[in-house]
């Protein structure tokens, strides 16, 4: 299959790695990856930020960005749920029928990659190899916008190596919440510090998730604790084989 | 009250039920509750005790969706044709012998109700536990017009006598502990020994409110439902002390926002098992009392419904916000708010806290007057999952959200522009354009060299400080992907 990336700005800009991991997984599961040099962002800081007619531009250059793509996967759930769930809305709110037709179009081909590989390709088992104890937060928008279910977790239990842990009161916000963070900040704080003690408390080396922008809220409060606990993208961990350990190439 | 007492005393009775200002933010209450440890620690356990319990007997249902799909339904069936309900329940209730008056806010409510009470020169109105008398401040135009109002289910009791304000739907004294609640009866009581056991407490204001429901003549209650083609009404309860007041004294009021309609006896079928399960965890709450018009010779001679808009038609008006007056006001959605669990609800500034506030009181008061209560959510979905009439709480907030800043953009030209929509305006453009994000990706990395310690940022300036107290940043990196695709080929 020829899949178009969608990186996210996000992952562009600060976590290029996780790029990198879904082309390497993609390209060794057999498909061809192509990614679209003119894409941004989605949007949504914009739009759930409530400045939604200034969003309006940017989510036309994603519709026309991947308009001739053939299947767009990307490492964000909460990307993708902003183009499921918040496109409709803004063609409405443009008032603009095209836009909501090229949303209809568009938006049924966008997936996340965990749903992408166990509900459209039925894989599960990626041939990963990742020698270490993780424990897997699933994000708000994989659970509770776009409804990934168990995906990730079918991923990462066919990992080979892995010492995967359960991480309490998972389905708890970590408090991220985009612009809420930056908002309400004392608030986000309560939420992170809650989260970042049942973290620690699975005494795991990692705590993955599919998505970077929890990660990062996650993962920098990790660091500041200098918790000796680092953050890792699903894709990253489903990209890792054997050869890689050999290579020392594994984070 | 301006805004450093309300900052100080967050749970005064005199802050008002739904703000007509926008002086008190959010952000600024919950950072005071969050400094509450004995509000923390209260709230912490009990929604997640209340949380596990209701998802058992949600569990046990195998049609709850079903019936969560149906009670929307029956709803939104409601809100789409509320003109021919409402006046199909006026006919009812009035063929049954009550009396229908209609309030199109706070004010004129308060004056029907003052009216009817002064018409039986009662001094004292006994009360059920209500939220919509709480919306238009009843006790307070009462107590102007010389009449006390008694509140009697027992947490509601405990904030009155306390001169608070309640902070959850369903359980109003949520942030009190039993060892304050004892100092309270002992001192506005009159009761001399009392222990802090829970049965010495209740038995403390059942005594209290024994010689009350025996002697007052009026009371008030809110509605739980209404039905349009019989004209009966349902109050759901726990305590009995519903039971007392609806059933003892001569005249009854009941306060009904517009929205509070079900077509038919049948429907209740489907409420009755989504209210409970969702609200207090039950299969069955102990006491639903359902009357219709009034019975010779049983129970209130005389009764009236006040039928309150109060801006419930304004929220109809509006195509998405709409849906939150599907809401039955069972408080699960506050019970699994990640944000209410820790601010508590004196925070959101309104009677209605919680995820619903967050939607219904900017939407009530206009968004102008609640501004910040839209971004008072981290919009992470749990309340949508638990709602029993399936409100898309997230979608309303983003909503609103728009609604907040087109509001404060037609408002411009008065003085600076926000700095934040500045900042966006920039941002959006470019985000359009993938040479200038490009660009910006590269003015980014050279920039942050400054902030850089190490391999993070430990501190960033202005709005960006409440990220950097807690959190560090990962910078751009060396190599952004696009860079890195483009050796590729």
């Amino acid at each position: 299959m020829r899949v178009s990336l969608f990186i996210t700005c996000f992952n562009d800009t600060l976590f290029p790695n996780t790029g990198k991991a879904v082309v390497r997984l993609l390209e060794r599961l057999g498909h061809t990856v192509d990614f679209p040099i003119d894409q941004t962002c989605c949007g949504q800081m914009h739009y759930n930020t409530g400045y939604q007619r200034e969003a309006i531009p940017v989510i036309r250059h994603f519709l026309k960005v991947f308009q001739n793509s053939e299947v767009v996967v990307s490492p964000s759930a909460s990307c993708v749920g902003m183009v499921r769930e918040m496109y409709p809305h803004a063609a409405e709110l443009a008032g603009d029928e095209d836009l909501a037709a090229a949303v209809k179009t568009v938006s049924a081909k966008v997936f996340e990659l965990s749903e992408f590989l166990v509900k459209k390709l039925g894989v599960d088992d990626v041939g990963a190899y990742y020698p270490h104890r993780v424990t897997y937060h699933p994000t708000c928008h994989s659970l509770r916008a776009i409804r990934v279910g168990d995906a990730p977790l079918r991923l990462l239990k066919k990992v080979r190596g892995i010492d995967l842990v359960e991480l309490p009161r998972a389905e708890e916000c970590c408090g991220f919440g985009g612009t809420f963070a930056v908002k309400n900040a004392d608030t986000s704080m309560a939420m992170l510090g809650d989260k970042i003690r049942c973290v620690l408390d699975t005494k795991a080396e990692y705590c993955a998730s599919a998505d970077n922008s929890c990660l990062m809220h996650i993962g920098g409060a990790l660091h500041r604790q200098r918790a000796g606990v680092g953050t890792i993208h699903l894709a990253e961990i489903l990209a890792s084989t054997e050869d890689d350990q050999e290579r020392g190439l594994l984070r | 009250m301006n805004q450093a007492e309300q900052l100080a005393n967050p749970m005064s009775r005199d802050i008002e039920p739904i703000p007509t200002s926008p002086a008190v933010r959010f952000e600024d209450s919950a950072k005071v509750a969050l400094a509450n440890t004995q509000l923390r620690r209260n709230m912490a356990k009990v929604t997640q005790t209340i949380r596990v319990k209701r998802q058992l007997v949600v569990d046990e249902m195998p049609d709850w969706e079903a019936l969560r799909e149906s009670g929307r339904a029956t709803k939104e069936r409601v809100l789409r044709h509320l003109n021919q309900y409402l006046l199909q329940f006026e006919a009812s209730v009035t063929n049954a012998g009550g009396h229908v008056h209609w309030a199109r806010d706070a004010a004129e409510a308060n004056q029907i109700i003052t009216a009817i009470v002064a018409s039986h020169g009662a001094k004292e109105v006994v009360k059920v536990k209500s939220l919509t008398t709480d919306e238009i401040g009843l006790n307070e135009a009462l107590a102007h017009a010389g009449v006390a109002a008694i509140e009697t289910d027992l947490a509601e009791l405990i904030i009155q006598l306390a001169g608070e304000r309640s902070s959850h739907i369903l359980v109003p004294a949520i942030h009190k502990n039993r060892s304050e609640i004892r100092d309270l009866f002992k001192k506005k009581l009159g009761v001399a020994e009392l222990t802090d056991d829970p049965k010495a407490l209740a038995a403390a204001a059942r005594t209290h409110l024994r010689k009350k429901f025996l002697s007052v003549p009026v009371a008030v209650s809110g509605v739980n439902f209404g039905v349009a083609d019989s004209g009966a009404v349902c109050i759901v309860e726990s305590e009995g002390n519903g039971r007392m007041c609806l059933t003892l004294p001569k005249v009854l009021i009941s306060v009904m926002g517009l929205e509070k309609l079900i077509p038919t006896w049948q429907d209740f079928e489907v409420f009755l098992q989504l209210l409970p399960r969702s609200s207090t965890a039950e299969r069955m709450n102990p006491y639903n009392s359902l009357w219709t018009g009034v019975t010779p010779g049983d129970g209130p001679q005389e009764f009236h419904v006040v039928l309150l808009d109060n801006g419930r038609t304004k929220v109809l008006a509006d195509k998405i916000g709409r849906h939150a007056l599907n809401c039955i006001r069972c408080s699960a959605c506050l019970n699994v708010c990640p944000i209410y669990e820790r601010t508590g609800g004196h925070a959101y500034n309104s009677v209605y806290p919680g995820p619903i506030g967050a939607i219904l009181t900017p939407m009530l008061a206009g968004v102008e007057n609640a501004p910040s209560l839209p971004y008072a959510s981290s919009l992470c979905g749990a309340c949508y999952d638990v709602c029993p009439v399936k409100i898309n709480i997230p979608e309303i907030l983003v909503h609103l959200r728009g609604e907040v800043v087109r509001h404060k953009q037609d408002a411009e030209g008065r003085g600076w522009p926000d700095p934040e929509a500045v900042a966006m305006k920039f941002l959006a453009g470019v985000f359009a354009n993938s040479r200038r994000f490009e660009r910006a990706q590269k003015i980014g990395r050279m920039g942050q060299r400054f902030f850089m310690k190490g391999d993070v940022i430990e501190s960033l300036p202005g709005p960006f400080g409440g990220w950097t107290t807690m959190r560090d940043v990962f910078p751009v990196a060396p190599q952004t992907f696009r860079e890195w695709w483009r050796t590729r080929s």
